[in-house]
């Protein structure tokens, strides 16, 4: 595989992880989400730092995951007390306070980032091997708990959190589970992203990430996994396909979020949906 | 007199605030979506304010331009992206906001340039006035003044005028204040134009202000004021300029105090967080929506 092949595929599997992550706290659980590049960030910030100080990979992997899933925990906490628009713009605050809280720590090596992570040893390929792998596991995870008894019960505290409560599901509890495991994920790959990369500047991981993974979440229809993990799939391509876009990223990107929510707010899985009902109709 | 320079330049940025987040709270209450997009039309305003102004060579017309082409931009927003969405829940306009938001800061970028544009001729915010031992600029001077006469015009607006009096009613129970003739079209035609108007001053004033107007101006701006809505207690006009003040001098000191662990964005977040972990439903409160 080319150089180019294997950092597309990367940065592609990483972007899975990232939005099926999102799709377990916003899509399942309903806790809407807009500071995701946080908890990604501090498990790149996590893994990063324990890799530069000599930890090896496993355990420095496991440092980013932990770092994120507390922080995650935290959050939920503010989500336990927060009505869904309070916690909308409280997850901003949180994306911009990690920001700009990395930005002035100089052990976190403040603007210049951390750069001194040290290579994995499994070689580019082996280190995409390991993300896409770690993206399966991810999706094949979500797929799980969506059909288990988490799943059911994460969606009735997204469809309405006082009947849950009626029959008897402990909805503060899943609330913070689904924080801790979908931040927890973020971190793993926030960790993977640092070995990556070997190389991390605190503005990788600011709101418009942030932005943009809750964009991969609806474009794909919140909720469905499959759904999701197609549009991050997409979104990550089509840049690279269309090279011009390039300089127009930006645009499209906005203008697409505002022609979906417009038109398709159940995303590209609400569309696949009305597709086959009309196929079994006709 | 350091620590009241301090004080003068958060009441400058706090009433900027103001013109920001009262726009966004009145919709808010209205339709209960988060209108992120507010800060495109508040970038809007400074580069129609500098379009102008550089054209016609003045800058009064340039602010005046501003504000009614904001007001004009708020309604189309509302016509063709929250009308339609009304009926959905709520995260799907909110999405679709952020999305316009990110739009026009890349078309600003793409057709005006990424370095930004300034004043032709603005002598403004280089006229010093010695002021009660302050020196202050003219830009500073007619912010707080701007801020002031607007705000109180809108309230005297909302509680002596017909109309106003039906946009109150129709934020408090729209179905109620149907059945007694209030217009809700019109009521939220009024509402976005005279929020975007002060959006659109408020961008106009801030370009003024640092001579600049840049495509991402309204990037931060946005998060803020939602931040001030949110610990204002959504909805409340009397918690979002009591919280708008609020962060314009807590950032204002808390640059000079913490600014060596925390940037200037990252206090004013952890200041909404402070106060919604203290207050979880703001400073005024919510009644229950």
């Amino acid at each position: 595989m080319s150089a180019y092949a294997t950092s597309v595929l990367a940065i592609m599997g990483i972007n899975i992880m990232l939005a099926v992550s999102l799709n377990m706290i916003t899509g399942f659980c309903g806790q809407f989400s807009l500071g995701h590049a946080a908890f990604y960030g501090a498990g790149a910030y996590g893994a990063a730092f324990f890799a530069a100080a000599g930890a090896p990979l496993p355990l420095a992997l496991a440092a980013g995951i932990i770092v994120a899933g507390l922080l995650g925990l935290v959050v939920g906490f503010a989500a336990l007390r927060l009505r869904a628009d309070f916690l909308a713009v409280t997850t901003i605050g949180v994306s911009f306070l990690f920001v700009g809280f990395v930005r002035k720590q100089p052990w976190l090596g403040a603007e210049m980032g951390i750069s001194r992570i040290p290579a994995s040893g499994l070689g580019s390929e082996g280190n995409t091997l390991l993300i896409i792998a770690c993206a399966l596991v991810t999706v094949v995870a979500s797929l799980y708990v969506d059909r288990s008894w988490m799943g059911f019960a994460f969606r009735a505290v997204g469809d309405d959190e006082e009947t849950a409560r009626t029959i008897a599901i402990p909805v503060s509890r899943y609330k913070l589970v689904a924080f801790t495991l979908g931040t927890a994920i973020a971190g793993l790959a926030g960790g993977l992203y640092a070995y990556f990369t070997q190389f991390i500047v605190p503005d990788s991981f600011g709101f418009i990430l942030s932005v943009a993974l809750m964009a991969m979440v609806v474009i794909g229809g919140t909720g469905s996994t499959l759904g999701v993990v197609a549009a991050a799939i997409l979104l990550t391509l089509l840049p690279e396909i269309f090279r011009f876009i390039n300089e127009y990223r930006l645009l499209i990107f906005g203008g697409l979020l505002v022609l979906v929510m417009r038109f398709a707010p159940g995303g590209l899985a609400g569309l696949a949906q009305a597709l086959a009902l009309r196929l079994r109709k006709s | 007199m350091y620590y009241v320079d301090l004080a003068f330049n958060g009441l400058v940025f706090g009433c900027m605030y103001a013109l920001m987040a009262v726009g966004l709270t009145l919709v808010y209450g209205l339709l209960r979506i988060l209108h992120i997009a507010h800060a495109a039309v508040y970038a809007f305003g400074a580069y129609v304010a500098v379009i102008v102004a550089n054209a016609t060579g003045g800058i009064v017309f340039g602010v005046i331009a501003a504000m009614a082409a904001a007001a004009v931009l708020g309604i189309v927003i509302y016509r063709f992206l929250y009308e339609p969405l009304l009926s959905y829940p709520p995260y799907i306009p909110m999405i679709a906001s952020i999305g316009l938001l990110v739009f026009m800061e890349d078309g600003f970028r793409i057709a005006f340039g990424e370095q930004g544009l300034t004043f032709a001729r603005n002598p403004y915010p280089t006229q010093l006035h010695e002021f009660l031992g302050l020196t202050v600029n003219t830009v500073q001077i007619a912010i707080v003044i701007a801020a002031t006469v607007c705000l109180l015009l809108l309230a005297s607006f909302t509680t002596r005028t017909r109309i106003g009096i039906g946009w109150r009613a129709t934020v408090s129970d729209p179905r109620i204040a149907e059945s007694f003739g209030v217009d809700a079209i019109k009521v939220r035609h009024l509402n976005f134009a005279i929020g975007s108007a002060l959006a659109g001053l408020a961008g106009a004033l801030i370009g003024l202000l640092n001579n600049f107007v840049e495509p991402t101006m309204g990037f931060v701006v946005s998060y803020k004021a939602l931040a001030i809505i949110v610990v204002g207690g959504l909805g409340s006009l009397r918690g979002t300029l009591i919280a708008s003040l609020a962060l314009g001098l807590v950032e204002s000191y808390g640059t000079i105090f913490v600014g060596r662990f925390l940037d200037r964005d990252a206090i004013a977040f952890l200041f909404l967080i402070a106060v919604l972990i203290a207050r979880p439903r703001g400073l005024a409160g919510i009644k229950a929506a």
